[in-house]
């Protein structure tokens, strides 16, 4: 059983870091501010989502694991509104997303 | 009064789990330390249906997990996008009317938004959203979606 548990563990932990890196490698191709934004939160989402489960389950039913939950409810909370002060901020500075329609040579990589 | 003594009990057993120490002067901070919270919470003016939404509480647990699923789907549609040679994004901007009428429904949704990979709400006002998508299908999705009728129950009646 205790086998079982540090399996599934281990698995969310290479998992969560595989979409950490991911999304770093994302926020290196991606050609704007705001799709850059969207590479990020694949990290803080799915990346430390899972990072923090293999975490949970490392530690057991302890208070380790209560912290490690209300860590992972505050990243629920404040990751997107930061998202959103740090977009919205961006857009109100004047800077333009590139769009689709208006930029047909969006191959660049 | 009833959210003052939902807020003390939540920041009470907020202390005790952070802390792990059960003496009984330390408890006893706790304590006076939460109603206290929650008085300065009151005198601010904060403690109040969108302050501290407990009447949320139960629906959140049939939301969220729904919440979650949608998060892990939208983040592996990213994460193939990032790693296709082609990189085949279609950056969209798209603007929508939100159907919530509470705040507090307004806030989840366009939170909602911005967690899930791929969609990013710029712009958040009563009547109007404006979401920045990384594909075009992906923005588009996010008019009269599925999540916004989701997140129309789960605030309920304003």
């Amino acid at each position: 059983m205790a086998g079982l548990v540090d399996i599934a563990s281990w698995i969310c932990l290479v998992a969560g870091g595989f979409f950490s890196i991911v999304g770093t490698i994302g926020l290196n191709r991606m050609p704007d501010f705001f799709t850059r934004m969207h590479a990020a939160s694949v990290t803080d989402t799915l990346g430390a989502g899972l990072v923090l489960l293999g975490l949970m389950l490392q530690a057991g039913w302890t208070l380790v694991m209560v912290k490690l939950v209300f860590l992972g409810l505050l990243m629920f909370f404040a990751s997107p509104a930061a998202a959103h002060a740090l977009a919205k901020a961006a857009l109100a500075r004047g800077l333009k997303p590139r769009l689709h329609e208006e930029d047909p040579s969006s191959k660049r990589s | 009064m009833i959210y003052g003594l939902s807020l003390s009990a939540c920041l009470f057993a907020f202390w005790l789990l952070l802390s792990g120490y059960f003496e009984a002067f330390l408890v006893a901070a706790g304590a006076g330390s939460s109603v206290a919270v929650a008085l300065f919470a009151h005198r601010m003016k904060v403690l109040d249906r969108e302050g501290h939404p407990i009447h949320l509480s139960l629906r959140a647990l049939t939301y969220w997990p729904w919440l979650g699923i949608e998060i892990i789907k939208s983040a592996w549609n990213v994460s193939r996008i990032i790693l296709d040679p082609k990189l085949p994004i279609s950056p969209t901007l798209v603007r929508f009317k939100p159907s919530q009428r509470t705040i507090v429904g307004l806030v989840t949704h366009a939170n909602s938004i911005t967690l899930t990979p791929g969609t990013i709400t710029v712009e958040a006002n009563e009547g109007e959203f404006l979401v920045h998508g990384l594909t075009k299908t992906g923005a588009q999705g996010c008019i009269d979606s599925e999540m916004d009728r989701r997140v129309t129950r789960f605030e309920g009646r304003a």
